[in-house]
């Protein structure tokens, strides 16, 4: 998507320079660190990063149709939490997830409404509609902040499930790339979300159902995020609230918007996704082994991703061609 | 005659003090000024979020005493937002109803040691719980850090036994909480006297499950002879634990973490095996101490500020064979405790 119809120096976009910058990352750990290349630290790197490349994957959605879901970290912890509540004070489990089923529905459709047919911008929404389900959820439906999963229940044994010693989670975020690639590529709604995200206007007056996708995206986010959150409580064996205030959503964005998916829409795809999670694991795994502490962790981050982005504005400046309303 | 008549007054003063006797308990000064010191005044619990187990048992235990003699009793939930607690500590000390006591969980060494000094300058007792902050509380009630540190190394050491790797891993919380701090400054003075053991990595989990099970993972990776690890908390060692499960290393890796003593949180993962031991605090005895502490604040008389006085709790590293019944609270005991008035 982004190579296409552009001259050779253009070529090296942003997605280039970070799929550059985690490969020289990764042939310097494999080189320097004792244990890098090691299979089993291979899987657990990417296994660290498949909840976060999962909830990257609906924000990428989001984001190429040019909006954003910060309610994604608030529905991935607290429809769990939810869920895990109920089954804990003796709810019986179809019940339960129905539930939460309908719970996680009607805040996809509340966020897609109110962008697509209220016209509020997808910024406030989503931050208000997250602060919403968390402080709804935490003072009227669950008790404690870490809400733990009952013993012997399919959540848990989800955890323990491997193939060939590959925790599950790695498949089901490698299978859910794989139906987003399929989606955004090969069905008509998946190309329509590169129209609608390049030009709103021009895709609603070429008769593209503009409103109704856009209130699908909000739906598909959010249910990515209860798969995410379903996950991260098998692997856990319970599901903290807190997780609400860290910099997780931060970090979901950050996938998305280094792997090359523009925050003004209509550009990237399940691809770029892969190459941000692919930089940020590498580069967790690498600082941890060599026992960087947290503060120096967070430095060294930051300071390469702001290095992606200044490389990126050198070679593909910005301009009246590329630059589009609604950039963020 | 006369010795009966002696005998007949020493029998009526005897009868006379037997009557005032009960006249003089009734005066015991005792309840009245105790009654004056209290009756009304208002205590405040700031803790870093109401949403976990130590803030909801001192909430608990604290209500239920102050209650009863008659003050007011209320909590804020900054929800472990920093700002959210600065907020709630100025608007309670610029209020109308502003709290004779303030208990605040200080959420590092710095950020409210403004706040607490205007609390006191406007005649507030401002009481530390748990987390030590620069500032001199008129008390400080909790855990000695370094020693719990201390603690942990030791059943940590004991847990590994002398045959072992004697390769010990630390999920450390952050660089910023006095908990944090002082732990790490524990376990290392007990290092520092057993040379022949070594910490062979010390990551941070930012207090956060899925980064501890993520840096665990990779140490585990690293050095899979690791004979025991320390996780600063147990909100987060149950990531550590879930590394230690999926390394398939269960009952090799002695985990050695610390806690309120809740017994879903400590008690039955010591009893399951996913913890080795946990220092763990008795909740009802620092509630016990922080509502002695704040009896005699109330009743001295003394200007807020005047005295420092640091309660530290008994800890102790609890194992599975010297668990007991009562080794923990239940959480869902005091809810339920709760719902039923």
């Amino acid at each position: 998507m982004n190579a296409i119809g552009r001259p050779s120096l253009r070529s090296l976009n942003q997605e280039g320079i970070v799929f550059a910058i985690a490969v020289v990352l990764f042939v310097a750990a494999a080189v320097g660190l004792p244990g890098f290349i090691d299979p089993n630290n291979l899987v657990a790197i990417v296994r660290s990063v498949s909840v976060l490349g999962i909830l990257a994957l609906g924000m990428a959605v989001v984001i190429i149709g040019r909006g954003i879901d910060l309610s994604a970290v608030a529905i991935m912890a607290m429809s769990v939490a939810w869920y895990l509540q109920l089954l804990n004070t003796g709810t019986p489990d179809g019940l339960a997830f129905a539930y939460v089923l309908a719970g996680v529905l009607a805040i996809g459709l509340l966020n897609g409404f109110l962008v697509a047919y209220a016209d509020v911008p997808a910024i406030f929404v989503t931050l208000a509609t997250g602060s919403f389900v968390f402080g709804y959820v935490r003072s009227q439906l669950i008790t404690q902040d870490a809400v733990p999963v009952p013993q012997d229940h399919w959540v848990e044994l989800l955890g323990g499930l491997r193939f060939l010693d590959i925790p599950i989670e790695v498949f089901v975020f490698a299978g859910l790339a794989f139906l987003f690639f399929l989606f955004l590529r090969y069905t008509k709604w998946g190309r329509y979300i590169y129209f609608a995200g390049d030009n709103p206007v021009a895709a609603r007056n070429i008769g593209i159902p503009v409103r109704p996708m856009l209130v699908l995206r909000y739906v598909l986010s959010a249910f990515v995020a209860l798969i995410a959150g379903l996950l991260t409580a098998a692997s856990l064996h319970s599901i903290n609230t807190r997780v609400v205030n860290s910099t997780l959503l931060y970090d979901i964005v950050l996938v998305a918007v280094i792997g090359g998916i523009g925050l003004s829409g209509g550009r990237g795809g399940v691809r770029n996704v892969l190459v941000g999670a692919a930089l940020i694991g590498i580069l967790l795994n690498a600082m941890t082994i060599i026992d960087i502490p947290l503060l120096y962790q967070n430095l060294i981050k930051a300071a390469i991703l702001l290095g992606a982005i200044i490389v990126d504005g050198i070679i593909n400046p910005r301009d009246e061609q590329t630059a589009q309303q609604g950039d963020i | 005659m006369k010795l009966i008549r002696t005998l007949m007054v020493a029998a009526t003063a005897l009868a006379a003090t037997a009557f005032v006797a009960p006249t003089f308990a009734a005066d015991d000064p005792g309840p009245a000024a105790y009654a004056k010191a209290l009756n009304g005044k208002r205590v405040m619990l700031v803790p870093l979020a109401m949403g976990f187990d130590l803030a909801q048992g001192w909430a608990h235990y604290l209500k239920k005493e102050v209650e009863a003699w008659g003050g007011t009793f209320e909590t804020r939930d900054p929800n472990w937002v920093v700002d959210a607690g600065a907020q709630a500590i100025t608007d309670a000390i610029s209020s109308d109803t502003r709290p004779d006591v303030l208990i605040i969980h200080a959420p590092d060494l710095n950020s409210y040691s403004k706040l607490m000094k205007k609390a006191q300058a406007a005649g507030t007792y401002v009481i530390l719980v748990d987390n030590p902050a620069n500032f001199p509380a008129d008390a400080f009630v909790g855990s000695d850090w370094d020693r719990l540190g201390q603690l942990e190394a030791e059943a940590a050491i004991k847990g590994c036994g002398e045959n072992s790797s004697k390769k010990i891993g630390l999920v450390q919380g952050d660089q910023a909480n006095s908990s944090s701090l002082y732990q790490y400054a524990g376990i290392m003075k007990v290092l520092d006297k057993h040379p022949d053991f070594k910490v062979v990595a010390k990551p941070d989990s930012n207090w956060d499950a899925t980064t501890s099970r993520n840096v665990t993972t990779t140490m585990l990776q690293q050095n899979p002879d690791i004979c025991s690890i320390i996780d600063f908390w147990d909100g987060d060692a149950t990531g550590a634990s879930a590394a230690i499960r999926d390394a398939k290393l269960d009952g090799k890796v002695f985990l050695v973490t610390t806690g309120g003593g809740e017994k879903a949180a400590d008690c039955d993962k010591l009893n399951d095996g996913t913890y080795g031991a946990v220092v763990m605090t008795d909740l009802a005895r620092q509630s016990g101490d922080m509502n002695a502490i704040i009896k005699f604040l109330l009743q001295s008389g003394q200007p807020a500020g005047t005295s420092h006085t640091y309660i530290y709790t008994l800890e102790k590293a609890t194992t599975k064979a010297d668990l007991k019944p009562d080794s923990c609270w239940d959480l869902k005991a005091l809810q339920a405790e709760a719902a039923a008035k």
